[in-house]
């Protein structure tokens, strides 16, 4: 028993002269590649026509505000420490009064910067996230000229807060997710 | 001789080499886009409607690149390589029939820049000569890729010479002639020499490749093995012109075999539509560019589809199965028309 039928058995025997003039096979060769004239193109004619993303696509990172337009993220750091890559790093800062219109709770991120060249998009600052602050959606990030463009800031991070430019992150919070955050006996969702 | 008739010949010399010039440039484009058709992608479209302006920006490209010439090299070899090769490619075209004879107020005048009696013999000279300009080229980059490139091309050139004559010998004993316009008269009414000539035929076509240093025999080049072989070395314009008369070459070559072995510019029943005679001419003429193209086409097709002979395999196809064939071809040509009369 063999694990395909496609094995063919080994013979050294002399090719005869037709087929030392390689015709045959390359008439036979020749059919396959004519034939490759009307097969679909693979190519995509890129800026006129895009390839459609999945919808649970992990592309550039969001930084998510609540209801209220409060900025979620307390810089916890966790999503730094699951940063297989290491390309996540904050500064946190203390909410003063009178900001609490801007942040949700008493501790903020003054600076959230990722490293872009760095990530590599797995999405596990998303999962590590206890206030589901992050997430990764289906825009791509751009490419630029220079390295330093590469560090995404709270800038270009943060989420608009105009409702209407609000980012729809539903697709990746899945029932399972929604489950796992919920559960408090999880020491990272306290 | 009057002076319309050399003002006539002036202008369709000069109307030949526009269009041969033309025609490789837009021949860069087609090899591009039917290579991208065969691996199923879409080939340049950025440049102008199906990137129809693509060669100009090539050509544009090039002439703006800089002109470098390596300390080492011979200076005027170095110039004079490239300046062979393309030379030869534009020359050959003098002799070939382009179509029948037009009739402008009641002078003949024949599609044909010079109509020598020995045609057959000067492409010959003429495209032996060609490999002195890439064994040239190669030779004075004083650069070991270039030469090695220089010294395949030649051996390659001159073992494949060898049956691409013999497979014509065969033809020109059974036209009489060593005149183009006489072969493509007697050829007329799909009275085609590759009815009469299906092996010769074979022959010369794969001789011909070699010779026009096209896949898969592109050794010379090899741009896998030797960095583009004896072109290494080159750049800008120089460079474009052996890039170019590789594709003037391969526009000759299809007109050369057209008017061999496919009827040149004939075609059956053409001549029954009941057209003019300068109509018909001009629909003979067309009919050999349509030729010229399918041929073009096949050269594409062929690199596409097969890889690069290995050197001891070009040279045991070349000298052990073509020469014999075109040795055989030309005694069973002999016995044949002895036989049963020309």
């Amino acid at each position: 028993m063999k694990l395909t039928n496609r094995s063919k058995i080994v013979s050294d025997k002399k090719i005869t002269f037709l087929e030392s003039l390689y015709l045959p096979a390359i008439v036979s060769g020749m059919g396959i590649t004519f034939s490759h004239l009307f097969k679909k193109k693979v190519t995509v004619d890129y800026p006129k026509q895009k390839r459609p993303f999945a919808d649970i696509y992990r592309g550039l990172h969001v930084l998510k505000r609540d209801d209220q337009g409060r900025e979620r993220c307390t810089a916890c750091g966790l999503c730094a420490l699951a940063c297989p890559a290491e390309a996540i790093s904050m500064i946190a800062e203390e909410r003063k009064p009178g900001e609490e219109l801007l942040y949700r709770e008493e501790k903020y991120a003054k600076v959230y910067e990722i490293n872009m060249l760095r990530c590599i998009f797995c999405g596990l600052c998303e999962e590590a996230c206890p206030k589901e602050a992050i997430f990764l959606t289906k825009r791509t990030v751009d490419s630029e000229y220079e390295r330093e463009s590469f560090f995404y800031g709270k800038d270009k991070l943060l989420e608009p807060l105009e409702s209407e430019k609000r980012i729809d992150v539903s697709m990746r919070q899945t029932q399972d997710v929604l489950e796992f955050k919920k559960d408090l006996t999880k020491k990272h969702n306290k | 001789m009057e002076t319309d008739y050399i003002v006539y010949k002036v202008i369709l010399a000069s109307a030949i080499l526009i269009l041969s010039l033309v025609v490789a440039m837009y021949s860069t484009l087609f090899e591009r886009k039917i290579a991208a058709f065969f691996q199923d992608r879409l080939g340049p479209n950025r440049a102008g409607k199906w990137g129809l302006l693509q060669p100009l920006a090539d050509g544009i490209k090039l002439f703006f690149k800089e002109e470098f010439i390596p300390n080492s090299a011979d200076k005027f070899l170095y110039v004079l390589g490239p300046s062979i090769s393309m030379f030869v490619a534009l020359l050959t075209s003098a002799v070939i029939p382009w179509g029948d004879t037009l009739v402008i107020n009641g002078k003949t005048y024949p599609l044909q820049v010079a109509d020598v009696n020995i045609g057959i013999l000067f492409i010959f000279a003429v495209v032996s000569i060609g490999v002195y300009g890439i064994m040239i080229g190669g030779w004075a980059s004083n650069n070991k890729y270039a030469l090695l490139g220089a010294v395949r091309a030649s051996s390659q050139m001159i073992s494949y010479e060898l049956a691409l004559s013999l497979s014509i010998v065969a033809l020109i004993m059974t036209s009489g002639s060593l005149s183009l316009s006489e072969i493509v008269e007697q050829q007329k009414g799909f009275n085609w020499n590759i009815w009469y000539q299906p092996l010769g035929f074979l022959i010369f076509l794969i001789c011909v490749f070699a010779e026009a240093n096209r896949s898969p025999f592109d050794l010379p080049e090899c741009e896998t093995e030797l960095i583009g072989g004896y072109h290494t070395e080159y750049s800008s314009m120089k460079l474009g012109f052996y890039l170019f008369s590789e594709y003037i070459n391969m526009f000759i070559s299809g007109a050369i075999i057209s008017t061999l072995f496919l009827g040149g510019y004939d075609f059956p029943y053409l001549d029954r539509l009941g057209l003019s005679h300068n109509a018909l001419t001009i629909a003979g003429f067309l009919v050999l560019f349509v030729k010229i193209t399918l041929i073009g086409f096949l050269f594409m097709w062929i690199r596409w589809t097969l890889p690069r002979f290995r050197y001891d395999q070009l040279m045991r196809l070349g000298w052990k199965k073509l020469l014999p064939l075109a040795i055989l071809n030309l005694i069973l040509t002999g016995i044949i028309s002895l036989s049963f009369g020309s």
